[in-house]
């Protein structure tokens, strides 16, 4: 029926916005190995750029975008000198820990400095009403610029020379180095991109909902899902399984009870893991 | 086992036995005992954690899971079909380790991160399952009326005796890693650890081995969360299924030096201390998170071997000493 | 090494009678000053240094011709529950608390309890509303705050007198608190010949209702009654008016009952929120400051506007407070005796505790009211609109007629 219709546009329009957050976190995870356990974090970081652009400078929401992305950007290149870079051909575990640290240090610092409170963005774009049903203008074009975004990024991975590169680092860090491409600065590079991501998604996000300096957490924890569902180091699949989350949520929540949906989801999640062990739309290990 | 009673570190272990037990009953220290079975408890939970990450190398972020559902069979037990405690412990605990058979074999045919990531979903799948399942009482979770301590001898004295069982879980959960280490079980997980395949090829039976890790590392915490939540009298998920502490005893874990039992039970014990004290210092308590942090990350960055990496490389011999 | 010297040492001297240094008596608690409570566990810790200062200023707690100054001493339990057991057991052992006041929420309020019952210490409850800790045979633990259950009764009479053929969506979070009231709630609404359209809880870690909202437009709900706490209450206050849920009446917990709801701008206008307190009641108090003199007195001392958290913490001094000086002492047994026979009217409302041993400490007298976020002269405001005898504004049905 309509609600049922209304209910899985939402999921796929808010599900676009995931897949962008997820990317993230897929992409520093496909070019060099590392989880990324600030993603979250960084993605409330751009909830509160977004926060302080609009409210105390009164500057329209969508506004705060590029400079979002370039400051997140320098973010990123910080994370990987302090964090990243000794801890690149080690295990996966030790950049977990390095990153989760950093977190907890950030989230210190952001309790410390803004509390638990709620933070509030209003934007006023006019939505899309069909019948009973209200499609919220912010929803449309969050879903709209986060699609936008990921084009542009996959053009500039596969059209780009830098954007080889960082493909060809991804692929084998070695032959890579071997052929002259300049690997360190390769690797921060794609850690600033991926922070950059993580920061407008949070950005994003952050006109469509309420945030705390905690809300980081629930977002990341939908980055794995995704990320697992759309294959590790791969930015579109990603997107793929944000829109795959969405319509979950979307098509799940008419027929059972709320409070499933959640066990639904992370049930889906380790199975899809067991399943798929590389993620569905895995590509190639480092074919990006 | 004779074997295991001449070597000096068995003795060390009793001797940790002995003080945890001794120095609060002596006193009648209600506070050091508070502090001490927190303690205990984090020891147990990085032991057997130890178990799967510093042997076999696999990283469980789920760890928490045994101790949630260990607590909720027991509480359920005692609550629903007034089981005595004892019985409810035993009977969590191995109806713990069975279910982590059933999920290990499922899950453990995982690699590194992929292993690390599903861990986290079965725990985020379980608690929002908690929240839901009626008989555990849903999101309000289960209240334990002040009667379950009559059996114990009142409040006071059951609060002892609770503390007594947790310290010999801890004992247990300090004897297994030891044990098992020493073992040729406890081989083969090292040396899954060091390179699975090549285990395989050489003949060390890998799915095998990890399930039972995997299973073994599940029935102590079970037991511990069963006594913590029978004490506290009240389950709810977001307690019972906490992620902060599952991460908490692998940081502890990595502090101290994965791989060694002394290391994990002394970085358990220095941390419980280090955030006590930071919990209640006014100056610090909003910075515990950065200290933390801080700490780990220079850990991490400079000194991977932990604590006890660190001191067996200053002082060679007392690798002979201590595991 | 040297800890566990020191704290032997320290154990025997505890071993010797307590004693009260310089006549003072000791309260300790836990604050949520960091954690997604804080927000109302603010209000809280504030109504309960406000009533300190007041007490030490005139001298202290009058114990029969002595007078003990009040100390606090209060941890941050960061929100959670692990952490309150903890502090609390601390607060007892080590810092000899004399008596306790609750966290705020009832998830805290719960695991607290246990210990303050397991140590034979008087916990006064002015932040957790379920009834499951008083039927637990409880002897110390004293509310001073109505219970859940009735949280939303006042809401549902107010409802059937406006429309008694409404259709309720009842949604709500899925924590200890939120789940007590509701159901409650759809008992009484049946009870009241309304009909119960759409039944469902939440996480209470969600943060897109975009779906739940859809479900109620699907449902033809007209009247909704539920949330949870501060964050999931205004972001679904927000969603249904930005996918314009139109319906006629709308009962949030918690959430509208907070200033900074104001900052929902049109999505706040006409909803409704039960009340332990609003400013504008008119209880004639026995003793202690008046809603007036207490709301001002306040604003001066913090800047900021009384909320009903600050005015319960308040009361738990107050109503402590009152106990001890008809005892005439600070013993438990006899405060607690006193407790039980307390039954006072404050501006808070009136006091008094079930004896009962199935519900011992439960309030039995104090009771809600309903306020509604409403538009005077175009600056939002909460009135009270319910009960008819303590309103100061007409009750604004549908809620559309509020954005006018």
């Amino acid at each position: 029926m309509l609600g049922i219709l209304a209910s899985i546009i939402d999921g796929l329009l808010v599900g676009l916005v995931y897949g962008l957050a997820a990317m993230g976190l897929t992409l520093i995870w496909g070019v060099m190995d590392v989880i990324n356990l600030t993603h979250g974090t960084m993605i409330v970081g751009g909830m509160f750029a977004l926060y302080l652009m609009a409210t105390a400078l009164g500057l329209p929401a969508y506004i705060a975008l590029p400079p979002v992305l370039i400051g997140a950007f320098f973010v990123g290149l910080l994370l990987y000198w302090i964090a990243v870079h000794r801890m690149v051909g080690r295990p996966p575990l030790m950049s977990l820990l390095s990153t989760f640290s950093v977190n907890l240090v950030l989230i210190g610092i952001g309790t410390g400095v803004w509390g638990t409170a709620l933070f509030n963005v209003e934007v006023s774009v006019p939505g899309v009403s069909i019948g009973r049903y209200t499609f919220p203008g912010p929803h449309i074009l969050a879903a709209v610029l986060a699609a936008v975004i990921a084009a542009v990024l996959y053009l500039f991975l596969h059209r780009s020379r830098l954007g080889k590169s960082i493909r060809a680092v991804a692929n084998n860090r070695e032959a890579a180095e071997l052929v002259g491409i300049p690997t360190t600065r390769v690797l921060a590079f794609s850690v600033g991109l991926g922070v950059a991501l993580a920061g407008v998604s949070g950005v994003l996000i952050g006109t469509l909902f309420p945030f705390t300096v905690l809300s980081g957490d629930a977002y990341q924890l939908k980055s794995f899902v995704v990320t697992v569902l759309g294959g590790f180091g791969n930015p579109v699949g990603a997107l793929l399984g944000g829109v795959a989350l969405g319509l979950l949520e979307g098509a799940v929540t008419p027929f059972v009870p709320v409070s499933w949906t959640l066990v639904i989801e992370f049930v889906l999640f380790v199975l899809v893991l067991i399943a798929f062990p590389g993620g569905v739309f895995a590509s190639r290990r480092g074919a990006l | 086992m004779p074997r295991l009673l001449r070597r000096p570190f068995f003795w060390i272990i009793a001797l940790v036995i002995a003080v945890f037990a001794l120095v609060p009953a002596i006193g009648n220290n209600v506070e050091l005992r508070e502090s001490l079975l927190l303690a205990a408890l984090y020891i147990t939970l990085a032991s057997n954690l130890n178990v799967m990450l510093g042997y076999a190398g696999y990283v469980n972020f789920g760890s928490i899971v045994f101790f949630g559902l260990g607590g909720y069979i027991c509480v359920w037990l005692v609550n629903s079909y007034a089981w005595p405690l004892g019985l409810s412990l035993v009977a969590a605990g191995i109806a713990v380790s069975a279910l982590a058979l059933i999920f290990g074999l499922g899950i453990l045919r995982l690699r590194g991160a992929f292993f690390a990531l599903a861990t986290i979903g079965v725990v985020e799948a379980v608690q929002a399952f908690a929240q839901n399942f009626t008989p555990w009482g849903g999101a309000a979770g289960i209240y334990l009326s002040s009667a379950i301590f009559q059996p114990l001898g009142g409040p006071a004295s059951a609060l002892w005796w609770i503390y007594f069982l947790m310290v010999a879980v801890m004992g247990l959960s300090l004897y297994l890693s030891y044990a098992i280490k020493v073992s040729k079980f406890g081989l083969g997980l090292l040396a899954i650890g060091q390179n699975e395949d090549a285990a395989a090829i050489l003949g060390v039976p890998t799915p095998l081995y990890k399930a039972l890790a995997y299973s073994a590392s599940a029935f102590l915490p079970a037991v511990a969360g069963g006594l913590y939540f029978f004490k506290g009298a009240f389950i709810q998920p977001s307690d019972a299924f906490d992620l902060t502490l599952s991460t908490e005893a692998l940081v502890v874990a990595m502090l101290g030096g994965q791989g060694t039992v002394t290391g994990v039970a002394l970085g358990a014990y220095l941390y419980e201390e280090l955030r006590g004290y930071l919990l209640t210092s006014e100056t610090f308590s909003n910075f515990q998170l950065v200290l933390s942090g801080v700490l780990l990350l220079i850990i991490v960055l400079f000194f991977p071997g932990g604590l006890m990496g660190f001191v067996y490389s200053r002082f060679p011999s007392t690798k002979k000493v201590l595991e | 090494m040297k800890r566990v010297c020191l704290l032997a040492a320290i154990a025997m001297i505890a071993a010797a009678p307590a004693w009260a240094a310089d006549n003072t008596i000791t309260i300790g608690f836990t604050a949520s000053r960091t954690g997604p409570l804080n927000v109302d566990s603010t209000g809280q810790e504030r109504g309960y240094e406000f009533w300190r200062d007041e007490v030490n200023a005139k001298g202290g707690i009058k114990v029969g011709d002595q007078q003990y100054k009040v100390k606090f001493v209060s941890y941050d339990d960061q929100s959670v529950g692990g952490r309150v057991q903890q502090l609390y057991t601390r607060l007892i052992n080590q810092d000899k608390a004399q008596f306790l006041f609750s966290p705020y929420s009832s998830g805290l309020t719960a695991p607290a309890a246990v210990i303050s019952e397991q140590y034979g210490k008087i916990m006064i409850d002015s932040g957790g509303a379920e009834e499951k800790p008083f039927e637990l045979g409880n002897k110390y633990l004293f509310m001073v705050i109505t219970s859940a259950s009735h949280y939303l009764s006042g809401a549902v009479e107010a409802l059937k007198q406006k429309n008694p053929h409404a259709r309720i969506a009842v949604v709500y979070s899925d924590d200890p608190f939120s789940k007590t009231v509701l159901t409650a709630t759809k008992a009484q609404a049946k009870a009241a010949g309304l009909d119960i359209v759409m039944d469902e809880s939440y996480a209470p870690t969600t943060t897109d209702f975009g779906p739940i909202v859809n479900k109620i437009i699907s449902s033809n709900a007209d009247a909704f009654l539920g949330g949870g706490h501060y964050s999931d209450g205004a972001t679904l206050a927000r969603q249904m008016h930005d996918q314009k849920a139109d319906v006629k009446w709308m009962s949030i917990l918690v959430a509208p009952g907070d200033d900074k709801f104001a900052e929902l701008g049109a999505a706040a206008l006409g909803v409704t929120v039960p009340s332990q307190w609003e400013p504008q009641v008119s209880y004639q108090p026995q003793f202690g400051p008046t809603a007036a003199e207490f709301a001002k007195g306040f604003q001066d001392k913090f800047h900021a506007k009384a909320d009903y958290h600050a005015a319960s913490g308040y009361t738990s001094g107050m109503i402590l407070q009152h106990a001890i000086e008809q005892a005439g002492s600070i013993d438990p047994e006899k405060v607690t005796a006193a407790l039980n026979a307390t039954d006072v009217t404050t501006f808070f409302g009136h006091i008094k505790f079930a004896t009962d041993p199935q519900h011992h400490g439960l309030q039995a007298a104090h009771e809600m009211v309903l306020a509604q976020w409403q538009s005077e002269n175009g600056k939002l405001g909460r009135q009270v609109v319910w009960p008819t005898s303590a309103k100061s504004a007409d009750l604004i049905y549908p809620l559309s007629a509020a954005t006018h």
